[in-house]
């Protein structure tokens, strides 16, 4: 009854929410929270494969653990990027960081 | 083997669930909500993972997720100033051009996982013993590299947040 | 013997003054009488053996159907072949010996007149060059080489006008000397490009063969082209109207150049290429008519000119322009004989008269306005004996020079129409007019106040001697050794004095002559009543019709107007694109810089924008979605 398609679509769903967020929020913590959600999305679609289609070799679950750990790495790295703004420029409101332009 | 209906029915919860805290997690301009809305979604997410014979994976996306990472994230929202905590966390004016961004290729996406005729497989999901086989065996390499790459991000984030010293 | 050497050896003729050219010009620029002496033992020369070479042909069995022709290949280039040489035969002879005898007297003369310039070295390697080029066009065998020839004389004389180069008005009238021919030398060019593009070949010899059958063969048009273009070098070149413009100009030279240049060699050159060629001219009887009209009108036209003005050099120009419109006439009307005596007759007389115009000159420190000077003939009484006998010799009165071969053109052009024969008639009322205006204000009468002048030096006496002496005596010896047997095209011409059209003749230019003695002699009809009675007509003559007025108008409107339209295209067009690309180029950046705002999240628009189009495009590539694009159903 709950088939692939159930799964693939609550994360495709979950997707463009978080693009929406990227592209959308001021605050870079709020992008960064965003991002999170487009990982995890992409996790579920990983597992769901995994489960459907080759469940005796579990590939998507390894996968998804990779991506897990990139994505928790690439946080600590990012917020250290929000610390150091932060300090810096006194303000995390992404429209702020704009110096790099024309 | 749980029934169909209590199957249908975990699944339907644990999608609204998702689907309503990132909602929220995007829409809220009160950043401290939103985090915590994040971590609803991730303990959905985990949920989900339960329905798909994913224990294991549940169970981490729990502790790394729900736990180390929303807790960093709240760290850093602590960390910024705000002055009122309502207007921590505003939309920019993109928000047209991202939603129909999104719309299309929600579309996409749709037509996609219609249209692809997928085919299940009839076996029986592994147990745990062999993704940890597969793990330690098969994919040792990028288990490796990972742990290495977690090394990389500690110290790198550590230098960043420190900063160069100003002669 | 020395003719037969003379012949075989006649090369030599144009090379020795060009040889005194080169070594004055390199080696004896600063010494004026190694140059002189140089020069002139070298047209002495020359002068020998042209003699030897008419002694050769005259006895020596050449005749225009048999010429003496030697060649050399010159040019043999992928189907031209084109060679230099000497063609002998009585034409050319004359035409040596009268060239290179006129040269001679000239340089003579120079070493007088132009003592003390500072140029007198470079003149005199000038004169040479130019003896030698038109020595070398007299002997040319095909139309390659006369046009190079041509084209030696027409920079000799752009030089020579321009001798004295620090005066304005002197390197102006070079200008113009040479640029007008340029246009004849045009025309010329394309002809003799013409002709070696349908024929395959330029030589005068292969040609006169040719060119009779491929008449009978009934290709005239073509022909006509190539003659018309042919002719316009003689147009220019003989100032004939209307490309006459440049030869009064071109007395801004020394006389001595006046004299030999532009009176008695160069401006003979079209004559000449007219009578060399004429085996081309005679077979199309459009083109002969053109070429008599053309004569007539410039003789009648110089002539009315010629009535007004007041400056002695310019009247001997409109002179030559006239008397050059006489030669050409004869051509027209078929007769080559009549041009060719003409020709010869005329260099004596004119040369003597500019000659001794350049003794009055001299004398009178540089005058040139007859109505300046007055009473000379007491003064310089050899110059006086010499303009007399030239004035008598170029209106006609027999027996000097001058009434033989006017009567021999007036007898052909009556031969063939009467209207033509009633303009050179009228030319000939007219040239003893204002030749004898010219004697009798310039030698008769009160003289006016100022400078006493001195009679001319030795040198110049003696060729102004020499050559009134053949303008007495050419005529009648032309006349006595059958000048129409040897110079000829076509049938002999016996002598025949036609006594109706010799009398009449006289009549008119004792009529001429007298009409003068009356109102510039005696002063019995005051000159200046009869220009106020004439008015139109004579502002008309004075002005020269206008037509160098005319020129200008047509170079400013014309060559400044297309000018001013390409410099307006080349400002807006080409530049305008070269600016244009530079300008958009730079806005152009100037307008896409703007994309790059520095936003974070634009950019994530723009990059996920293209992600999305990629997957799409990926995705409707696979068969499976390009049937349900199609079909739309699964």
């Amino acid at each position: 009854m709950i088939g692939l398609e159930h799964f693939l679509f609550v994360a495709a769903v979950l997707f463009v929410i978080g693009l929406y967020g990227v592209l959308t929020k001021r605050n870079v913590t709020a992008i960064l929270m965003s991002m999170e959600l487009m990982l995890n999305a992409v996790n579920i679609n990983l597992i769901a494969f995994s489960r459907f289609i080759t469940p005796e070799a579990m590939t998507g679950q390894v996968f998804a653990i990779f991506t897990i750990t990139i994505a928790a790495a690439e946080l600590a790295v990012g917020l250290a990027l929000v610390f150091r703004i932060y300090h810096d420029r006194n303000t995390v409101d992404a429209e702020q960081l704009n110096r790099m332009r024309w | 083997m749980m029934s169909e209906y209590i199957y249908t029915a975990s699944f339907y919860v644990f999608a609204a669930l998702v689907i309503v805290s990132a909602l929220g997690v995007v829409r809220k301009t009160n950043i401290m909500h939103a985090a915590l809305l994040l971590v609803l979604c991730f303990i959905g997410v985990s949920g989900l993972y339960v329905l798909l014979e994913a224990d294991y994976l549940a169970a981490v996306q729990i502790l790394v997720y729900g736990g180390a990472v929303a807790i960093i994230i709240i760290l850093s929202i602590m960390l910024t100033h705000r002055r009122r905590m309502e207007e921590t966390s505003l939309a920019n004016n993109r928000g047209r051009a991202a939603a129909l961004l999104g719309f299309v290729f929600m579309a996409l996406l749709a037509l996609v996982i219609v249209y692809t005729p997928w085919s299940y497989s009839p076996a029986e999901p592994a147990k745990l013993t062999v993704f940890a086989n597969v793990l330690l065996t098969g994919y040792v390499l990028p288990f490796e590299i990972a742990a290495v790459l977690l090394l990389a991000a500690m110290i790198g984030a550590v230098l960043l947040a420190k900063g160069v010293e100003e002669e | 013997m020395f003719s037969q050497y003379a012949v075989q050896h006649a090369w030599l003729i144009p090379l020795l003054p060009f040889v005194a050219f080169v070594v004055i010009g390199f080696f004896l620029r600063r010494c004026p009488r190694a140059a002189a002496g140089l020069a002139i033992g070298m047209s002495l020369a020359s002068f020998l053996l042209a003699l030897g070479v008419g002694y050769g042909v005259f006895g020596g069995g050449i005749t225009v159907e048999q010429p003496w022709i030697q060649k050399v290949p010159w040019l043999d280039i992928a189907g031209i072949f084109v060679s230099m040489g000497v063609y002998l035969d009585p034409l050319t002879a004359m035409m040596l010996m009268v060239v290179s005898l006129v040269s001679l007297l000239v340089q003579v003369y120079s070493t007088g007149y132009m003592e003390g310039d500072d140029g007198f070295a470079r003149f005199f390697a000038f004169l040479s060059l130019f003896a030698a080029s038109m020595l070398g066009l007299v002997l040319a065998v095909n139309f390659v080489q006369l046009y190079v020839f041509w084209e030696l004389v027409g920079l000799c004389s752009y030089l020579l006008i321009g001798f004295y180069f620090d005066r304005i008005s002197a390197r102006e009238a070079a200008k113009k000397a040479f640029m007008t021919t340029r246009i004849g030398d045009f025309g010329l060019l394309l002809g003799i490009l013409l002709l070696q593009v349908v024929f395959g070949t330029v030589d005068f010899q292969q040609l006169a063969g040719i060119l009779p059958l491929y008449v009978q063969a009934g290709g005239m048009g073509l022909l006509t082209i190539a003659a018309m273009l042919i002719f316009m070098g003689p147009l220019s070149k003989s100032g004939q109207f209307p490309l006459h413009v440049w030869l009064p100009d071109a007395m801004e030279g020394p006389t001595p150049v006046s004299a030999l240049i532009h009176a008695a060699t160069m401006v003979v050159a079209g004559v000449y290429l007219v009578a060399r060629v004429f085996f081309l001219f005679s077979l199309l009887p459009n083109v002969m008519e053109v070429i008599a009209w053309i004569g007539a009108v410039t003789a009648c036209f110089a002539a009315l000119v010629a009535l007004s003005q007041t400056d002695s050099k310019r009247i001997l120009a409109y002179s030559t322009i006239s008397q050059l419109g006489y030669m050409m006439l004869a051509l027209g009307v078929g007769s080559v004989t009549a041009s060719m005596f003409h020709l010869m007759t005329h260099a004596f007389f004119k040369a003597a008269l500019f000659l001794g115009a350049g003794a009055i000159m001299h004398g009178l420190h540089g005058q040139t306005d007859i109505f300046a000077m007055g009473g000379l003939r007491r003064r310089l009484p050899v110059t006086f004996a010499v303009m007399t006998i030239s004035v008598l010799a170029i209106s006609g009165i027999p027996p000097f020079a001058g009434f033989f071969s006017k009567d021999e053109i007036l007898a052909a052009a009556a031969h063939v129409s009467a209207p033509l024969y009633g303009m050179a008639v009228l030319t000939a009322l007219l040239t003893a007019f204002y030749m004898g205006r010219l004697l009798f204000v310039a030698f008769f009468g009160q003289e006016k106040q100022g400078n006493i002048p001195h009679e001319a030096g030795p040198a110049m006496c003696f060729s102004m001697i020499v050559l009134s002496v053949l303008a007495v005596v050419s005529g009648a010896a032309g006349y006595m050794s059958h000048f129409g047997e040897w110079v000829r095209f076509g049938p002999a011409l016996h002598e025949e004095l036609n006594l109706g059209i010799a009398a009449f003749s006289t009549f008119v230019s004792l009529l001429g002559l007298g009409a003068a003695w009356l109102v510039y002699g005696r002063r019995s009809v005051s000159p200046d009543q009869l220009a106020l009675k004439l008015g139109f007509f004579y502002t008309l003559s004075y002005n020269k019709f206008y037509i160098d007025e005319f020129y200008g108008w047509l170079n400013r409107t014309f060559v400044y107007g297309i000018g001013k339209i390409l410099y307006w295209l080349d400002i807006k067009g080409v530049d305008g694109l070269v600016n244009g690309l530079a300008w958009s180029v730079g806005h152009l950046g100037d307008d896409l810089r703007r994309f790059q705002t520095g936003q974070l999240q634009q950019y994530g628009v723009v990059i996920f924008t293209a992600i999305m189009l990629i997957a799409a495009w990926v995705v409707f590539s696979s068969p499976i979605f390009v049937a349900v694009l199609q079909r739309g159903a699964y």
